[in-house]
């Protein structure tokens, strides 16, 4: 606690990293799963239960296996080795924001789906174009949809595989809360690790209490 | 103003209208009557051009706006619908009532009076800042009612819009529905209601099983129905 009440500065620095990457990679996945999963909501096409099923699936996909796959893709003989990404912070926003895509756009179809056809009938029989329609709806998801921005962000900030294998926990440059915890547990500097665990699990307490705050304020 | 000619819809496999034609003119209301599955919540959603017919032609205004998308947008803002039970949006009731204003580009300087004077119609004045969730059934009814009829629409369209609401309340609408009528306005109205559709239409379409078996004023149908069914449904819901 004192590390964390004296605002040690190595614990403040791995915690503003922390933050963000995740921040970041969250915002990205954000811009590209939210429209993403509006387009695939809203139009109907073959496949689409297959593409939705696909989607679920890669809920849970394990951080390693994304660590993995963006390692040997950034790696120097990669096919983006040349953009010198690994083992930088750049390299672990996109290795998150690959992580978290799936859950949030997965989310956000599901978010919109739970607005039911009465709500774009009236928005249709009052006037509105398809568009209009569309972006009705989403006002109307708007709680769930963002418990599923928030929700990856979670994710980002508590996963450890790809931050390690894409990252490189080098100190000073790709160390991160979870990565710190790892290294310091196993030098024996439970201490350390006991107050950036702390820290992690602070964050995911605020990050839930605003979910529920939002879908409460916007449900009830 | 709007018209319907032998309009067919099939919804799940079954036939829910079938061969269906009607007209209501300017300044006119018309109610449709029917027993429960009798077809008219689908007639209200094709004359809205909410859902399209599988048959047959509607036209609005003298246009025909069965399919061309555009068309049916134009005809669709030139009306409203009222639904048996209203979505609310998640938002204050002033912005509830403002949607359809909203939606049509209005300066928010006229959507205030717009919708105060909409609100104060329904018996709803002060209720703009309220949470529209939070409203009770038949105060969701009426500030449905509200934003259909703040647009000012050509046409108006309810289906069982006072099913829901206490005596006096659906009194209230009634004076509103009847008053609009006076203006200008057409209403065609599905209602149980067979009192109501007797106070309130010039005329009245009878719908069993999907088809319209009389149409006619509402002398003709309660004192003269034409076939033994309509006979029956008049006089069992009348309590004659």
């Amino acid at each position: 606690m004192e590390l964390i009440l004296a605002l040690d500065p190595t614990v403040v620095e791995i915690t503003a990293r922390s933050l963000a990457i995740a921040v970041t990679s969250t915002v990205i996945a954000a811009i590209l799963t939210v429209p993403l999963g509006g387009l695939i909501h809203f139009h109907n096409f073959k496949g689409k239960r297959a593409v939705v099923n696909l989607i679920q699936t890669l809920y849970s996909l394990p951080t390693v296996t994304v660590g993995l796959v963006v390692f040997l893709l950034l790696s120097r003989s990669g096919p983006f080795g040349s953009l010198g990404l690994l083992f930088t912070p750049g390299g672990m926003v996109i290795g998150q924001t690959i992580l978290i895509s799936p859950i949030m756009t997965g989310l956000t179809i599901a978010a919109l789906s739970g607005v039911g056809p009465a709500v774009r009938d009236t928005a249709v029989s009052l006037g509105a174009s398809k568009f209009q329609a569309i972006f009705t709806i989403m006002i109307e998801a708007r709680a769930a949809m963002l418990a599923a921005v928030l929700l990856g962000f979670g994710r980002a900030l508590s996963e450890v595989g790809v931050a390690m294998m894409i990252g490189g926990n080098i100190r000073g440059y790709t160390r991160v809360l979870t990565t710190a915890i790892a290294l310091e547990t196993s030098r024996g500097d439970i201490e350390f690790s006991m107050a950036l665990g702390i820290i992690l699990i602070s964050i995911s307490l605020i990050v839930n209490l605003l979910v529920n705050r939002v879908q409460g304020n916007w449900w009830a | 103003m709007i018209e319907a000619r032998g309009v067919w819809a099939r919804r799940g496999g079954a036939e829910i209208l079938k061969d269906v034609s009607l007209k209501a003119d300017r300044g006119e209301i018309l109610s449709i009557i029917g027993p429960t599955g009798s077809g008219k919540t689908t007639l209200i959603r094709v004359l809205n051009l909410l859902d399209p017919p599988n048959a047959g032609r509607v036209f609005f205004d003298g246009v025909d706006v069965t399919e061309d998308e555009k068309e049916r947008f134009i005809a669709r803002r030139r009306m409203s619908l009222v639904f048996q039970k209203p979505a609310m949006f998640s938002v204050s009731v002033e912005k509830n009532v403002s949607y359809g204003l909203r939606i049509r580009g209005i300066s928010s300087h006229a959507i205030r009076d717009r919708v105060r004077s909409a609100l104060r119609d329904v018996g709803l004045s002060g209720y703009e800042k309220r949470r529209a969730f939070s409203l009770s059934g038949g105060e969701a009814q009426r500030v449905a009612l509200a934003r259909a009829l703040v647009t000012e629409p050509e046409l108006l369209l309810l289906d069982e819009a006072t099913a829901n609401l206490d005596p006096r309340t659906a009194e209230t609408i009634e004076d509103l529905i009847r008053g609009a009528g006076e203006d200008g306005l057409s209403v065609v109205m599905a209602t149980h209601d067979l009192n109501q559709a007797r106070r309130l239409a010039n005329r009245v379409g009878v719908l069993v099983g999907g088809e319209l078996v009389q149409l006619g004023s509402p002398e003709e149908i309660f004192e003269r129905p034409r076939s033994e069914d309509v006979a029956r449904f008049v006089r069992a819901r009348s309590g004659w």
